[in-house]
């Protein structure tokens, strides 16, 4: 069985959320794969060889070919793995999946991201409403139980730090943004998300995330 | 097809709407193109791209789609003629890889060197020159991004060449190295000269004239 899927590679960090993006694919077609953990502060020579443009995780190799970049891998082995399919049939639905994934990456996560950790005040007050909005057209997006349907698909992976990073941010940095009053479908799907077998498996564990976040929210105010 | 209505709404100086007309044009799809004023935007772009608010925005019997590098996997699934994507997931991978690498890489680091000044725009310039160095090492020794004919990833990055020659004309920064980077200026060279690339692409002189007034009015914005 295992040959069915040739060599598969996985370089990521625990607490990455796009690391754990691809992660979550690969579990969720079954496909067996080797992961190896990668400091940061000191990266392999394996990793700054398969992503010498980036030099970031996660990079995917298989059969001896790298890739880098999360929904890039994260299509790459939808086109792969035909099994439990985390892309749309149908061409306009695909790209509306394309679109919003994209849009987590583009606009979301890096408002988010400012919201926490910026140290002047006046970035951060507009970036947390840049968030908002952002929020808000996902929640105005959400149909179903899922992104993808009665399904997790690309959206909802993508969408994983939204469940998961975002609410340990609010907790370590004392910000309040994904609120169930403001967002209650999507206060509600971050539960259903977190809470799928697979997802559940494939979460760093809470506590040193938000011990992480406290300690990059405390150099980013101290140095001030 | 019966009743299929395809609209492209669009900016003559826009490189992301050239991308669009560029695919639709290689596969021969008829479709009408409507021209938006960027400086007083119509109900209709607000109601099909509220998100961005921006072109090019594709609409498909009545469904919009906004993102050129969406539009352009869309247009390929939707239309099979002269496939941009090839069907092997790998070189897919790649493709997609290096288009997202000019729009989150390069174009920032030229678009900082054109609108900053002093030291801010000489270290955008040189991470913009980088940026093109690295770009040149997904051509592979090729003819172009698709090998021997173009793809997705020539109609996705091939504008990038002609912008960066104009903006290099306007600040009087040399970007890209023509002995350092030969293969990649070999390639913005072959490549502007398809005639089906050539016969979209907007006036020089316009283009060259355009981005004047625009570095004028984000350089003295900061005086």
């Amino acid at each position: 069985m295992a040959k069915e899927y040739g060599e598969v590679q996985l370089f990521g960090v625990g607490g990455s959320p796009y690391a754990r993006r691809v992660r979550i694919a690969l579990e969720m077609k079954g496909v067996q794969y080797t992961y190896f953990e990668e400091d940061l502060r000191n990266k392999s020579d394996l990793l700054l060889k398969y992503n010498p443009v980036h030099k970031k995780v996660p990079v995917l190799v298989h059969n001896g070919k790298p890739l880098a970049e999360s929904l890039v891998i994260l299509e790459y082995i939808d086109d792969t793995w035909g099994n439990h399919p985390i892309l749309p049939q149908q061409p306009y639905d695909r790209a509306l999946a394309q679109f919003w994934s994209r849009f987590i990456d583009d606009k979301c996560l890096p408002a988010i991201t400012k919201a926490a950790f910026t140290a002047n005040k006046e970035e951060r007050d507009n970036s947390a409403e840049e968030s908002l909005e952002a929020l808000q057209f996902l929640e105005n997006e959400l149909k179903h139980k899922f992104f993808g349907g009665e399904t997790i698909g690309l959206v909802d992976i993508a969408a994983g730090f939204i469940a998961f990073w975002l609410p340990a941010i609010e907790e370590a940095v004392g910000l309040k943004l994904l609120s169930c009053e403001k967002f209650p479908k999507l206060h509600k799907w971050g539960q259903e998300f977190t809470n799928h077998p697979v997802v559940k498996e494939n979460l760093p564990p809470r506590d040193k995330l938000v011990g992480f976040f406290k300690a990059r929210y405390a150099s980013i105010t101290a140095s001030k | 097809m019966a009743g299929e209505s395809l609209t492209l709404i669009g900016f003559w100086g826009s490189p992301f709407a050239l991308r669009v007309k560029w695919a639709l044009e290689l596969k021969g799809i008829r479709y009408q193109y409507v021209e938006e004023d960027l400086s007083n935007k119509s109900a209709m772009l607000l109601q099909y791209n509220p998100v961005y608010k921006k072109v090019p925005v594709l609409v498909h019997d009545g469904k919009p789609l906004a993102e050129s590098l969406v539009i352009l996997e869309y247009i390929d699934e939707t239309w099979e003629q002269n496939p941009l994507l090839s069907h092997d997931p790998y070189e897919k991978a790649k493709a997609r890889f290096w288009s997202r690498f000019v729009d989150e890489k390069c174009v920032p680091a030229v678009m900082a060197t054109f609108s900053k000044g002093g030291e801010e725009q000489q270290k955008a310039a040189q991470e913009a020159r980088e940026n093109l160095k690295t770009l040149e090492g997904g051509i592979e020794g090729k003819r172009y991004f698709g090998g021997e004919n173009i793809g997705f990833a020539d109609i996705a990055i091939g504008w990038l060449g002609y912008w960066v020659r104009i903006v290099e004309e306007i600040v009087g920064i040399n970007l890209i190295d023509k002995e350092l980077m030969a293969k990649l200026d070999a390639w913005i060279d072959d490549f502007l000269e398809l005639p089906v690339i050539k016969e979209c692409m907007p006036p020089r002189d316009k283009l060259l004239n355009h981005n004047k007034a625009f570095h004028k009015l984000l350089t003295s914005s900061s005086t």
